[in-house]
């Protein structure tokens, strides 16, 4: 069946949603006009430092596009939709599609945003720097959009916002999105090397040097993408199957 | 969606009806259904009436595949719940549950539609259930009428052969009911088989065909609306006589219990004026009449206690026999 107009609507409420908005788009956006305005013509580990600014806020906002699913998921079961929705024909595909295209969505839209304002600031990228970039973090925000709708399947309805934002916030720390790693040898960076939001990070920064990841991060990308999309399925399929 | 009517229909629905056969559900030690057994031919209207806690919705809840039968079975026209509904043949009204914000009401309704392979066109259900006016509202700044009848549009949109609702007007009122139950009739007259909870009498009554009484998980009663009626419809009779016996007086006519309090008695009749007729002709000294109506409430603890005696008795039994 065609589930062009079921995904448009889920897109239509989710864009609608400006709470949503804030953390994936305005936060990242703000963030980034606020101190890559201030530094405008820094350096920062070899390259301009809006540059690399820019490339560490749309990691940012796109992470949390992505587990901002949480939230609406979240809300559906809480409200009593899910249930409403087990009654009718949705397929698992429809479904999975919508969360995962609305997701990207939000993403992609906190990228051309970012990439626009970076623009304005008189970023300087090359159109293979952009492609690169842009395609590594696409690629690199897989194991994040199941996570969103397997937390979004977990969590109950209050803790769904305080735990999106905690779990941004300690992904990009993590990550070494603010432009610092918390540890650069050691268990401790043994630790944030196996976490995905480490080569998202990567995927921003090497992409600006002319780079892609390391094979360690191809694997650890494909092992968390192998592990999550069996565990979405068996969470969305706990609440929403049929008898 | 019109359009896709005859490549999608299914050409099961149209054969059998609606079967449970011994379903049952326990929550831990709650038997929240015990054994109910319940045929419905296609195109009836059925009212499960009870008071709450009866097991109605967890039977909804089974009819629908949302729950687990802990035993027993559910076919709806020959498939199980999962395969009817995956059919898009089922459309359901459950008893709790809001709109999904951010959405206007026929943005939520045309969504739902896009589910159902020979959904029905969106405006006209829109207007079937009187969501027209509000049709370009916000979902989120409805009125407890209002949801409610977007509700019932998500579920009749479907355009079911089977059309569940669990207590459907529990949060309207009369107006809201009236209407509601208005176009209710409309949709039943074309041919849906309509399976309804509820715990007004005379909702039950006026709209459906027939009338499966539940309480304490089991069917105590299952007629034509006015059998059940007239059975909930049991009256009492008081009244003060000396020196006769109990026998006797369980021989008037329509009385179905008889029960002593010194020279006072307690009667049960199913109609209250043949039996008083009877009792005066009988017994001119019988003094202190009183004729009280059962409340809906009274007649389902009547009926609850008969169930409870008798599982008494099997519980004392199986004693027995395990001794």
């Amino acid at each position: 069946m065609n589930h062009s107009t079921y995904l448009r609507y889920e897109l239509l409420r989710s864009f609608r949603n400006k709470r949503f908005m804030i953390l994936s788009l305005a936060f990242p956006l703000v963030l980034f006009l606020l101190v890559g305005g201030t530094h405008r013509h820094d350096m920062f580990s070899g390259i301009s430092f809006p540059l690399y600014f820019m490339a560490a806020m749309a990691t940012l906002g796109s992470m949390a596009a992505m587990l901002s699913s949480a939230g609406t998921i979240a809300a559906d079961r809480a409200t009593g939709w899910m249930r409403q929705m087990r009654i009718t024909p949705l397929t698992d595909r429809a479904y999975f599609q919508a969360k995962v295209v609305t997701a990207y969505s939000r993403a992609v839209l906190t990228m051309v945003l970012l990439g626009v304002a970076g623009v304005l600031l008189g970023v300087h990228l090359g159109i293979s720097g952009w492609f690169t970039m842009i395609g590594l973090l696409l690629v690199g925000l897989i194991p994040f959009a199941l996570m969103g709708i397997v937390l979004g399947h977990v969590i109950g309805n209050d803790a769904s916002a305080p735990a999106v934002g905690g779990l941004v916030t300690l992904f990009a720390l993590l990550g070494g999105v603010y432009g610092f790693q918390i540890a650069t040898r050691g268990p401790m960076f043994d630790f944030i090397r196996v976490l995905p939001s480490y080569w998202l990070v990567q995927a921003g920064k090497t992409a600006l040097h002319g780079g892609s990841w390391a094979p360690e991060g191809w694997i650890v990308m494909g092992l968390w993408t192998a592990a999550l999309i069996p565990l979405a399925l068996v969470t969305y399929r706990r609440d929403t199957d049929r008898v | 969606m019109t359009s896709t009517l005859s490549k999608h229909a299914s050409p099961q629905s149209t054969h059998g009806g609606i079967v449970l056969a011994g379903l049952t559900k326990s929550y831990g030690d709650v038997l929240a259904v015990r054994e109910i057994d319940l045929s419905l031919a296609a195109g009836e209207t059925v009212a499960l009436l009870g008071p709450n806690g009866a097991g109605k919705s967890t039977t909804i809840d089974m009819i629908l595949g949302l729950t687990r039968p802990d035993g027993g079975s559910v076919a709806l026209f020959g498939m199980t719940p999962a395969e009817a509904v995956t059919a898009g043949i089922v459309g359901g009204m459950l008893q709790t549950g809001s709109l999904i914000p951010y959405l206007q009401v026929r943005e939520l309704v045309t969504m739902v539609a896009s589910l159902y392979p020979r959904a029905l066109p969106v405006d006209h259900v829109l207007d079937l259930t009187g969501s027209t006016a509000f049709a370009d509202q916000a979902t989120n700044a409805l009125s407890g009428g209002q949801t409610q009848r977007v509700r019932f549009a998500i579920a009749l949109v479907a355009n079911p052969d089977l059309l569940v609702l669990d207590e459907p007007t529990a949060s309207l009122d009369v107006e809201g009911r009236r209407e509601f139950w208005a176009a209710m009739r409309k949709v039943a007259s074309q041919g849906a088989t309509v399976i309804f909870a509820t715990h007004y009498l005379e909702e039950a009554d006026q709209f459906a065909d027939r009338i499966v009484l539940m309480a304490q998980g089991r069917i105590v009663a299952d007629g034509a609306s006015t059998e059940i009626k007239s059975m909930v419809h049991r009256r009492t009779i008081r009244l003060t006589l000396p020196g006769v016996a109990q026998t006797k007086l369980s021989e008037l006519p329509a009385v179905t219990a008889v029960e002593r309090r010194g020279d006072s008695w307690i009667l049960t009749s199913a109609d209250s004026d043949t039996s008083v007729r009877g009792l005066l002709q009988s017994y001119p000294a019988a003094h202190d009449i009183e004729v009280q109506g059962a409340a809906l409430e009274e007649a389902f603890l009547a009926l609850t206690s008969d169930t409870n005696t008798n599982t008494n008795i099997d519980t004392a039994k199986e004693g027995l026999t395990q001794s």
